[in-house]
């Protein structure tokens, strides 16, 4: 077992792995890392689990200090990485000796980077998971200064230490959606307008969803009964500004659901900044 | 919905409870979430397969679900008990009558933290959410809205008229399963303090 210290946490980091899948009907978020694909990778590179505990660090701007050698991996947005002052590269295995500090710096593009370490974070799990669920605050806590951070043995995957390449994120991601259980509220042109328009993420956008800004959408009046909803849902309230859900969305919710993103594209909005676009095609 | 969900739609609350039954029973999904009057089916293939497969339940007769019965301390001291007594033509101790006379049925259990939706709000109490939300509803307060009654798990901003508040845990992350409450089980609450 190794430890590392929160010598900054940034403005938000947490751990994530691949959430609490199958807790929707008792009223538990899925949660999981924001950029699944991007934890899988970081995951992967160090011989561990694809699900292993990672941590999520918002905006970047994490520092940690390792008290025993461990190695790491950092991936998703694109930072500068350096351990001691030296540059080092995302998406490959980074050996970190007693003492020597990891720095990742703000992201010069995406929102999400994932620091992973080999053998993974031994964080409490609750409820199955080590995510931090920002809804309903389940899950170990977001790391603050001075944490101490156990990583677990490894159990004996294979390390890759070469550099994994990695394509750049899209300046303007498009999203592919699936239509949605209620798509017949929004009128015919909403419906083509949400995939024509550029979509602006607004800065109360957080795990819970994405508040989007464009266009107003026109929408039938009038409520629905609390129904059950999926992350990559697209809502529609009554504003006529869509609302995309994220990995910590409430598992039922009021507003009509006019479209699910694909899967697939659920790292893209994982990684959609505040005042960055975006864009929707139906597939 | 999605790739591989399907949205039911039912006519009340005890379809859903009856179709959601029949498909944990059958093993056709992977996941069965209970909405007011929906219900969300999630599979491993097409969104076409499943549907035809929750047409096939159409035929089966789901087994009569016994849940268990709660009794729920209540004080009635919540900050919209006089607007809700006012709103009905009523006196506050006839709300508070009218609320802890009925049986509940809990009809499912969403949001966060396994907020249990209940059935069973007499007519006489039934009200709009409120006009403006709260920012901040206080954990374990007992609401009303349209012809639902619910406990909010946590705090979080709400709508909901609040009547009082419970201390009773609806949901507890350390317990397996967390929610107090299983979707068919009855509730009834009864006043103290």
């Amino acid at each position: 077992m190794g430890q590392l210290t929160v010598v900054s946490p940034g403005p938000r980091a947490c751990f994530q792995d691949l959430g609490r899948l199958g807790r929707a009907s008792q009223g538990v978020p899925r949660s999981g890392a924001a950029d699944r694909g991007a934890l899988r990778r970081g995951n992967r590179l160090l011989g561990n689990e694809p699900g292993a505990a990672g941590i999520e660090a918002l905006f970047g701007s994490l520092v940690l200090e390792a008290v025993d050698e461990t190695v790491v991996a950092v991936t998703g947005a694109p930072c500068a990485v350096t351990v001691d002052g030296r540059r080092e590269a995302m998406d490959v295995s980074l050996r970190l000796r007693p003492g020597e500090q990891l720095r990742c710096g703000a992201p010069t593009a995406g929102l999400r980077t994932y620091v992973t370490a080999r053998g993974g974070f031994a964080a409490t799990a609750v409820l199955g998971s080590r995510s931090y669920d920002e809804l309903g605050h389940i899950g170990p806590p977001p790391l603050v200064e001075g944490d101490r951070l156990v990583v677990e043995d490894a159990a004996g995957g294979q390390v890759w230490w070469e550099p994994v390449p990695v394509a750049p994120p899209a300046a303007v991601p498009v999203l592919r959606l699936c239509r949605g259980p209620r798509d017949d509220w929004a009128s015919p042109d909403a419906l083509a307008l949400l995939t024509s328009a550029p979509w602006t993420v607004l800065p109360q956008s957080n795990r819970t969803g994405l508040r989007l800004s464009g266009p107003v959408l026109e929408r039938r009046a009038g409520e629905l009964p609390s129904e059950p909803t999926l992350p990559g849902s697209v809502q529609l309230p009554a504003d006529g500004q869509p609302i995309l859900l994220g990995p910590d969305c409430g598992t039922t919710g009021g507003y009509p659901i006019v479209g699910v993103v694909r899967d697939a594209d659920l790292d893209l909005a994982g990684q959609a900044a505040p005042g960055s676009l975006l864009r929707f095609r139906w597939a | 919905m999605g790739e591989h969900s399907v949205l039911v739609e039912l006519d009340d609350p005890a379809a859903v409870h009856r179709l959601r039954a029949a498909a944990l029973a059958a093993g056709i999904a992977r996941e069965v979430v209970a909405g007011w009057r929906t219900l969300l089916l999630t599979g491993d293939g097409s969104p076409g397969q499943l549907a035809g497969q929750v047409e096939q339940l159409g035929t089966v007769t789901a087994a009569a679900v016994s849940g268990r019965h709660h009794e729920v301390p209540v004080h009635y001291d919540g900050e919209d008990l006089s607007a809700v007594a006012a709103a009905c033509g009523l006196s506050e101790q006839d709300v508070v009558r009218l609320h802890s006379g009925a049986t509940y049925v809990v009809v499912l259990l969403g949001f966060s933290r396994g907020f249990p939706y209940l059935a069973g709000l007499p007519q006489e109490l039934s009200l709009p959410r409120r006009a403006t939300p709260r920012t901040r509803v206080p954990a374990g307060s007992v609401g009303i809205a349209l012809d639902q009654c619910g406990i909010y798990p946590m705090a979080s901003p709400g709508g909901w008229q609040l009547l009082g508040h419970t201390e009773h845990p609806v949901f507890d992350e350390q317990r397996e399963p967390p929610n107090l409450f299983d979707i068919g089980d009855t509730v009834h609450f009864f006043q103290v303090g």
